[in-house]
């Protein structure tokens, strides 16, 4: 299984999904997936890749491509400063 | 002056899961007091509690909306569909913003908190489920309520341990009747039953062990009584302006005539004479209600030595000879000391003690205790016309709570 398929696999999980419904083309939107959802799945993955996904970067997330480009290049090892970056000033997780 | 109606009951507990089941299983002194079975107790010298049993949160719940409950809440949600149900009442937008909600809990999500820290502090996993705070905050099951039923209106939580949900009955109380709602859930819903709040109690050194017979740990007023049991559960009424409630035809079950709060202000567990003297006297001037109008006493009754013999006093104070007359009983007997849910339940059975003229027992009752010497309908439940009744909750923490529920004609 490549990390794309795990990807979705780990999201139809978290959200009850049947998987058949998530897609790599997904947007988070589409899924239903909020904030709180997201940070959910962040979580999920971190404990399936036992990695850890920045905050900055977690914030991000989308649509199901962009969290499997981010991981991928997590578990590649390769600097994902500029996705942090990018991220700067994205809105917090929740209110509070 | 605006009047509080009693429109709508819901109770999730040990001994029932709806109204009914449970007052039925009240006025037969039947005890949900069990062996534990939701976490491993063997390690703990209580064993037992007011345990919910054949308990399945998916049959109430999707697993979606399910991963952000902690118990307690999902408690509160299903004792506030009942409430709801059995209201018959339809919120129209426009009363959405009229619409409060007020819950209590001692503990919130002591199960998540607990599965947390298992994970931070035993397996020394550093990082911790997301949805740990929003299950765990005692105001999830206000939120949730709120969530259910599209109530916008004044909507808080309140956290005093074995007074919450009488307190937070109290607050709705006034919502409705100081004109900031004209309806309101109110109650209360606590899951305690965790490996690290059981041994917080143990340490307290206030429970009944009674781990060989588990039914009759716990025997308020009687002499032979040894301590308190742990219960969870939640109890939930919809309370409404008079007018509101006549307007649609609702079925009312008993007014809230009046709520009364004190502060000991003395000791952070032994409880006092005079807060609690003063908080039933203050419900009863706000009900305009004569102390020999009261026939039923629904008593905080925890089982403990100090606890009933300083109710009894305090009972004997304020009532002076009436008290001979009064019929007083503790339903945690049966149900346990639902922590923050207590109080709730224990109103919901007090207003059908009221409503239907029939007082539940105080089970487990076999000896007179000379501390204790007054009428607590022992054992066998009482047919009796019950003009008024209160529901006493003297917490922990030195804070009381009294409400006053009067027959509607």
């Amino acid at each position: 299984m490549n990390v794309g398929e795990k990807v979705v696999e780990i999201i139809a999980r978290e959200q009850h999904l049947d998987p058949s419904k998530v897609s790599i083309d997904s947007t988070f939107e589409e899924l239903g997936i909020d904030s709180l959802d997201g940070v959910n799945i962040v979580f999920a993955l971190e404990e399936e890749f036992k990695i850890d996904i920045p905050d900055a970067v977690a914030q991000n997330m989308k649509s199901v491509r962009q969290v499997v480009d981010s991981l991928t290049r997590v578990l590649e090892g390769k600097d994902i400063s500029d996705l942090a970056a990018m991220a700067k000033g994205s809105s917090p997780v929740a209110n509070n | 002056m605006r009047r509080v109606v009693i429109t709508g009951l819901g109770v999730f507990s040990s001994i029932g899961k709806n109204q009914g089941s449970f007052f039925e299983n009240l006025l037969h002194g039947r005890s949900g007091v069990r062996p534990i079975t939701q976490i491993d107790s063997s390690p703990l010298s209580v064993r037992i509690a007011a345990e919910i049993s054949d308990y399945n949160p998916e049959d109430y719940f999707p697993a979606k909306r399910l991963d952000l409950l902690d118990r307690f809440a999902q408690f509160a949600l299903i004792a506030a569909g009942e409430a709801m149900q059995s209201s018959g009442i339809e919120v129209r937008d426009e009363e959405r913003f009229r619409f409060g909600v007020v819950m209590g809990s001692g503990m919130g999500g002591a199960g998540s908190y607990d599965a947390g820290y298992h994970n931070l502090y035993a397996k020394n996993v550093t990082r911790l489920h997301p949805f740990t705070i929003p299950r765990i905050m005692h105001n999830a099951a206000t939120s949730h309520i709120c969530m259910e039923y599209g109530a916008q209106g004044p909507a808080l939580a309140t956290a005093t341990a074995c007074s919450s949900s009488g307190h937070a009955i109290a607050e709705a109380y006034h919502l409705i009747k100081f004109g900031l709602a004209d309806l309101a859930l109110a109650g209360g819903a606590d899951a305690p039953i965790t490996y690290g709040v059981m041994r917080c109690w143990e340490a307290v050194r206030v429970l009944a062990s009674g781990n060989g017979n588990p039914a009759t740990a716990c025997r308020p007023f009687s002499a032979d009584r040894k301590g308190m049991v742990i219960g969870e559960g939640a109890g939930v009424l919809l309370l409404e302006e008079l007018e509101h409630a006549r307007k649609r035809g609702a079925t009312i079950y008993g007014e809230l005539a009046g709520c009364g709060m004190s502060s000991d202000a003395s000791h952070i567990t032994q409880p006092s004479v005079d807060g609690p003297v003063r908080a039933i006297r203050m419900a009863l001037e706000e009900a305009g209600v004569a102390p020999e109008e009261i026939d039923y006493v629904n008593a905080h009754g925890t089982g403990t030595r100090l606890n009933d013999a300083t109710e009894t006093q305090v009972l004997k104070e304020v009532f002076g000879e009436h008290a001979r007359k009064l019929a007083i009983s503790s339903t945690k007997s049966m149900h346990g000391h639902a922590m923050g849910a207590t109080g709730a339940i224990e109103f919901v059975a007090t207003v059908l003690a009221v409503a239907r003229g029939v007082v539940p027992p105080t089970a487990n009752y076999t000896e007179r205790d000379p501390e204790c010497d007054l009428d607590y309908v022992p054992n066998q439940p009482r047919e009796m016309r019950v003009r008024a009744a209160i529901s006493n909750s003297f917490a922990f923490g030195g804070l009381n709570a009294v409400l006053l529920v009067r027959r509607w004609e």
